[in-house]
């Protein structure tokens, strides 16, 4: 069994509204799918599951405001489901009493029965090499379909498994949501996480001037031959910059957390986004540096669309390495 | 390569035993007169004279225990038992006295004897002469456990065993004495250290010894026609085992079939079961499986007796139900 619970989506959240359940008892979840729409007062936040199963039970109710890390639901996790029982078993007669004369006609000693094995509830039927590379792979063996010896996972289904989860990397999955009005409380909460911040950690501020006549003039010049569609924004070339720039200063792509430096392997630039109706999030672009300008446009156009509609992901929220906020939106 | 039987292979591994050492005798039931019951000691009385092949009382107990006390004054014996049910009768000098006696005495005194019989089913000669017992002799610590399965081990193994400080148990299956092989004439001496692997594959491990790997390779035979690639293992050796080759072919293949001609429980078969699990768990792709001989006294009856031993059939079957077919 697995736990559903209130994820923090943020340092600055200590509990969150259940807004939306969007499974039902006994659906079918798959690790990384949506399951609740949670309101953490910046904005509606879809939440993706941890676990590959089935939905046992929903504990809390949508308008429900739990405290970070509150049990929401239970997942009962695949391959827990009881596995008919193995012929050898159901075939062994029930024991019967003997007389002597019968068991001098009845063969000498019937070979006992060979003892298969048995799974129990909650283990998944997969061999030991199996689950290794499994491990090695990154491959969720809950979502792969055993071909062995009574539906066993055998080292081929987790190379079929790779390869399946490698397509489905590739394609881009689609999401639609209605957003909320919470502007009020949105407001609020970043005022107390503001004061909160300027309480807590030490400030220092520096400040350079970089003459961008270049990067403007390349810019005009590259949007006269693209599509008006796919015309890049300035603020882009700041994403992609700031992204290029932390790779010659790694040690500012870092977090304070649990009290030690983390530094970050990956560069995701959090966006300073407005909402309209007021409020702001930042939400990640991942991997800013590996990707191109046209990658990024997109990418920002879509975070920005779905900050809007209240449809980002959790893990958005809380992944940004380090955090840009633009007034290059003016140059729209 | 040159043809010839493994009782042939047998004899030829005598005569040179005994020829490069006048320590050397063979003594056992009508070895010498009768030329011993599967003809393995036949024209070694007129060649090397009674003082040497000597025939014994029906007395395993006794004869075994003098081939101890020969071994402990100096002499190399060579103490042929008719077959492994008759060395019942001789456990108590082999347990308590050839395994335990270089122990007991601080290491003063060893016991290089060397112990062969005819073992294994097959034959339609019942209950009492079709024993396959190797996995009882291999639990003896103290002792080496040989199991020549081809004629180059049964030819070779002998002269070996006599280098070995303390006693050597060679177990012949009967089957396989009117059975031709290629003798391999380039090896002049072979190991008793290693087990051999008799054919390579990549899709499945079996694992035997005896008169079993012939069924073994048959099945492989079989298996090959739809395209699975088996690896044959002979163990050779069943004490001390060499479990490194085994964990090295498992290792390759994620899956293993041990076939045993003993009865399945506590047989040998599952001990090699057990130290592949130890050895190679995580590179397991499927429980290791086992064919055994059916946990009954062997048949006499021909179609009851094939029924109650391990066959290539049951080793195909094995194969397919461990590969999810």
């Amino acid at each position: 069994m697995a736990e559903f619970v209130m994820p923090t989506l943020g340092s600055d959240m200590t509990e969150g509204t259940l807004v939306e359940w969007k499974k039902k008892v006994d659906d079918r979840v798959v690790k990384g799918e949506i399951i609740a729409e949670v309101d953490t007062e910046k904005a509606a936040i879809e939440i993706e599951s941890f676990h590959t199963g089935v939905i046992e039970q929903l504990l809390v109710k949508p308008g429900e405001r739990v405290p970070v890390g509150t049990v929401m639901a239970i997942i009962r996790e695949e391959g827990t489901q009881t596995i008919p029982a193995v012929q050898a078993h159901a075939s062994t007669p029930p024991s019967q009493t003997v007389s002597p004369k019968d068991r001098v006609s009845s063969p000498p000693h019937a070979p006992p029965p060979i003892a298969a094995p048995v799974i129990e509830p909650g283990r998944l039927r997969i061999s030991p090499a199996a689950r290794k590379l499994a491990g090695e792979l990154g491959v969720d063996p809950a979502l792969v379909q055993g071909t062995g010896s009574g539906g066993a996972i055998t080292l081929d289904d987790i190379q079929h498994g790779a390869q399946a989860q490698r397509r489905q990397r590739s394609a881009s999955p689609a999401f639609t949501t209605e957003a909320g009005d919470r502007q009020a409380r949105m407001r609020q909460t970043i005022a107390a996480a503001m004061a909160r911040s300027k309480r807590e950690i030490p400030h220092y501020y520096l400040s350079t001037t970089i003459d961008m006549g270049r990067a403007m003039t390349w810019l005009k010049e590259e949007n006269l031959k693209r599509p008006v569609t796919d015309r890049l924004l300035y603020g882009v070339l700041l994403i992609k910059a700031v992204a290029l720039a932390l790779r010659h200063v790694p040690e500012l792509n870092a977090l304070w957390k649990d009290n030690a430096a983390f530094q970050s392997p990956d560069i995701h630039v959090g966006v300073a986004i407005s909402i309209r109706q007021g409020g702001l999030v930042a939400p990640a672009i991942h991997n800013a540096d590996k990707r191109s300008l046209g990658e990024l446009m997109s990418s920002f156009q879509d975070v920005v669309k779905r900050a809007r509609a209240g449809t980002l992901r959790g893990s958005e929220l809380s992944d940004p390495t380090i955090t840009l906020t633009s007034l290059g939106l003016a140059h729209k | 390569m040159a043809k010839i039987t493994y009782r042939e292979a047998v004899r030829a591994g005598l005569r040179e035993a005994l020829q490069s050492n006048p320590r050397v005798f063979l003594m056992g039931e009508d070895v010498g007169k009768y030329g011993g019951t599967y003809a393995c000691s036949k024209g070694l009385l007129d060649e090397f004279g009674p003082e040497r092949i000597r025939d014994t009382p029906l007395s395993e107990s006794t004869f075994v225990g003098a081939g101890i006390g020969a071994a402990l004054g100096g002499m190399r014996p060579i103490v042929e038992v008719m077959t492994v049910n008759f060395i019942l009768l001789a456990l108590d000098q082999i347990v308590n006295n050839a395994a335990t006696i270089r122990h007991m005495s601080g290491g003063q005194f060893s016991i290089p004897l060397i112990v062969r019989m005819a073992t294994g089913a097959g034959r339609q000669v019942a209950a009492q002469h079709s024993h396959s017992l190797e996995g009882w002799y291999a639990h003896i610590p103290g002792i080496t456990v040989l199991a020549p399965a081809t004629v180059t081990d049964a030819r070779r193994m002998l002269l070996a065993a006599l280098q070995e400080p303390d006693p050597v148990f060679i177990f012949e299956h009967a089957y396989l004495y009117p059975l031709e092989g290629e003798l391999d004439e380039s090896a002049l001496s072979v190991d008793l250290t290693h087990a051999a692997v008799r054919r390579t594959g990549p899709d499945i491990s079996l694992i035997t010894f005896g008169g079993s790997l012939w069924k073994a390779l048959e099945a492989a035979d079989q298996l090959a026609q739809e395209g699975i690639s088996a690896e044959v293992v002979d163990l050779r050796i069943l004490r001390p085992l060499d479990i490194s080759t085994v964990l090295t072919s498992v290792r390759k293949t994620h899956r293993a079939v041990v076939i045993d001609e003993g009865w399945r429980t506590g047989s040998f078969a599952a001990e090699v079961s057990a130290q592949i699990m130890e050895g190679a768990f995580y590179d397991l792709d499927g429980p290791v499986a086992r064919v055994c001989s059916v946990e009954v006294p062997i048949p006499y009856p021909k179609h009851l007796e094939d029924a109650a031993l391990p066959q290539p059939e049951k080793i195909v079957q094995a194969v397919h139900s461990l590969m999810g077919r």
